[in-house]
């Protein structure tokens, strides 16, 4: 066959294929990522977050105004005491400030904790130990770092029995733990990728002191000045994470804890996030990703696979002679077809691998350029060869049956 | 036994609304190792004849014997193999296949009827010998004189040993030299025994064989008999 005229007639097949790959390629890579991301999160967790409420509820104008909102120890307690099926409840308080470690200052977030926070995020403990049950009690002045925090602030020296100091304040590092990966899932918005810092400022690393030893040092009032005006702020909490005892209990938990702070809270100054359904909603955008994706792909491909059956009709037609003689040379139909059938897939699957070749260097490419990751499925690769065998078969099968039926004596005399 | 036997043998085409009858109650018969030429003017029914000869085509009525069966009514499949096997076809313009050398035009019609790559190269060679292209077997046609190219037909048709040469015109596009080379191929065929059945209008060629069969309308009009060298299986005057 001329070779121009064979790789012009497979460039279908090649592109179709290719793309498939490719875009499966990418999004199995974006869904892998956010899946993770939200795992990391727990899926038999259930977060709530305190939110400040919408304007309207204070006075506003001039003077002073002070806020209250958000969860309060109260509502940990009322959980503890009335829901079914939950493991842990984990009530956290979070602040911004400033660490210093001799003559070095960091940007952190303070965890103000418990110590069966490791339960519900996905830190582990490196050396040392975390916060325990006495130091909760006594309010004592000790911390847990992460390792980004470690290798920014204390470089090559043991962290464990020095002291930070935050606020005026010292606390002696009894243990470093792992740092979690970049999450935080906004809420509305999906995950960012910044590190670990509801409030997606330039923060370092974490600082995990007991809830306890925040309450009494730091207080829940934040006060701003506008001017001449005063803003107070007082949260109790900015987080309580509950995990559940297994996932099938996730959302009747969801809908009573939601039923406790309907009744208990006046405004809505909470959201409550199930890393379950963003689990499962980001499933469901795959599926429909993947079935837009394959769309597309089905109709290059059916493109494809008529541009194969345009010219493999062509070259029948061209070659009728041939046929006539092969055919007086004691050839079946079923020869002839056979013989047609074979080159057709030869340049299908051609096509196919050829796609297949470029399918997989194109997100090698997206990944090295822009940093996404992208993930190369074996079934991608196996579905594609699989089918452009099938689309030479299916767009073969017309042209060589023409070329099996013509008469023996009219294609001898052709041309 | 005779190779041919034609009892009565009818082909009517349909065109359109008409009726054509180009072979209208044939008889004929045709023993082993005969040379026999078929002459006629256009629209005598030679093609025709030729073609039902050769399997290419059903007649309408009356049998067509060959060797020991009878191939009037088979179908395609069974008429295909009958080709392949027992009709070695040779044509005026020679019709091998361009994109194939020498050797695998030869082998061509063993592919069909199954033979094995190594047995069919081997029996391609001993041909392509035989008729004096042993130096060329991997040219391809395109690189192949006329007369060089209708030995490779001859070679191909005598692949699968076949009960019947059929030959249309054989030196129709050859100068005289390789026409006359090509002849005395053919005779050479003869003589090893090999039946020959040549369609012609040149009476060159037709002088050779040792029957002339003229048709006429879609019939035998007359039939001579050459004077030909005594034969192994048929001396004739």
């Amino acid at each position: 066959m001329h070779g121009l005229r064979s790789i012009l007639t497979t460039l279908g097949i090649v592109f179709g294929v290719c793309s498939v790959i490719a875009m499966l390629a990418i999004g199995e890579g974006a869904s892998r990522e956010a899946q993770a991301q939200i795992a990391q999160l727990g899926s038999q967790n259930i977060i709530i977050k305190t939110v400040k409420p919408p304007e309207g509820q204070e006075a506003s104008g001039q003077g002073n105004t002070s806020l209250v909102y958000g969860l309060t120890y109260e509502d940990a307690e009322r959980f503890r005491n009335t829901i079914p099926d939950v493991e842990v409840i984990v009530p956290i308080r979070r602040l911004n400030q400033t660490a210093w470690y001799r003559n070095r200052k960091a940007a952190v977030e303070v965890i103000g904790t418990v110590p069966w926070h490791p339960e519900i995020a996905p830190i582990r403990l490196v050396s040392g130990r975390f916060l325990s049950s006495v130091d909760l009690n006594h309010q004592q002045s000790v911390c847990v770092i992460d390792e980004l925090l470690m290798q920014s602030l204390f470089v090559l020296d043991d962290p464990l029995g020095q002291d930070l100091k935050i606020a005026g304040q010292y606390y002696r590092v009894i243990g470093i733990v792992s740092s979690p990966g970049p999450v935080e899932v906004n809420p509305g918005f999906g995950s960012n990728g910044s590190s670990a810092n509801s409030n997606g400022g330039g923060v370092v690393g974490n600082v995990y002191i007991p809830l306890t030893s925040v309450k009494g040092r730091f207080g829940e009032t934040v006060v701003q000045f506008n001017g001449s005006n005063q803003q107070i702020e007082k949260v109790e909490l900015q987080e309580i994470t509950i995990k559940v005892k297994s996932t099938d209990r996730v959302m009747a938990t969801r809908d009573i804890l939601e039923g406790l702070l309907d009744r208990s809270h006046k405004k809505k100054d909470y959201q409550v996030i199930l890393p379950l359904e963003l689990l499962r909603q980001a499933a469901r955008t795959k599926r429909i990703f993947s079935i837009v994706l394959g769309s597309i792909a089905a109709i290059s491909l059916l493109v494809g696979g008529i541009g194969i059956m345009n010219i493999m009709l062509a070259t029948v037609s061209e070659r009728t002679r041939e046929i006539g003689i092969r055919r007086a040379l004691g050839a079946k139909r079923r020869d002839i077809i056979v013989q047609f059938l074979s080159e057709t897939v030869m340049l299908a699957l051609t096509g196919g691998i050829l796609g297949m070749i470029l399918g997989s260097l194109i997100p090698f490419l997206v990944t090295y350029f822009s940093k996404m990751p992208t993930v190369v499925t074996a079934n991608s690769l196996v579905l594609s060869f699989g089918i452009s065998g099938a689309i030479g078969i299916v767009f073969g099968l017309y042209p060589a049956y023409r070329a099996a039926h013509m008469d023996p004596i009219e294609s001898l005399r052709h041309e | 036994m005779s190779i041919v036997s034609l009892e009565q043998l009818c082909k009517t085409y349909e065109v359109g609304a008409f009726s054509v009858p180009a072979l209208q109650g044939m008889d004929l018969t045709i023993q082993g190792g005969q040379y026999i030429a078929i002459m006629g003017p256009s629209g005598s029914g030679k093609s025709t004849l030729l073609n039902l000869l050769g399997c290419l085509d059903r007649p309408t009525q009356g049998r067509y014997w060959l060797g020991d069966q009878d191939v009037s009514t088979l179908d395609d499949n069974a008429l295909s193999m009958i080709r392949g096997a027992r009709i070695g076809f040779i044509f005026q313009s020679y019709n091998l296949i361009a994109q194939l050398n020498v050797i695998e035009n030869i082998e061509v019609p063993m592919f069909y009827q199954g033979m094995s790559e190594s047995k069919s190269e081997k029996r391609a060679r001993e041909l392509a010998e035989m008729v004096g292209l042993a130096d060329r077997v991997r040219h391809k046609p395109s690189e192949l004189s006329g007369g060089q190219q209708q030995r490779v037909a001859i070679a191909r048709a005598l692949a699968n040993d076949p009960l019947i040469i059929l030959a249309d015109e054989p030196t129709g596009n050859l100068d005289t030299r390789s026409g006359s080379e090509i002849l005395s191929l053919l005779d050479r065929l003869n003589r090893q025994g090999k039946t020959l059945i040549v369609v012609t209008h040149d009476e060159h060629v037709a002088a050779r064989a040792e029957r002339v069969i003229h048709l006429l309308d879609g019939r035998i009009d007359r039939e001579e008999r050459n004077g030909r060298r005594p034969q192994q299986n048929e001396g004739q005057g």
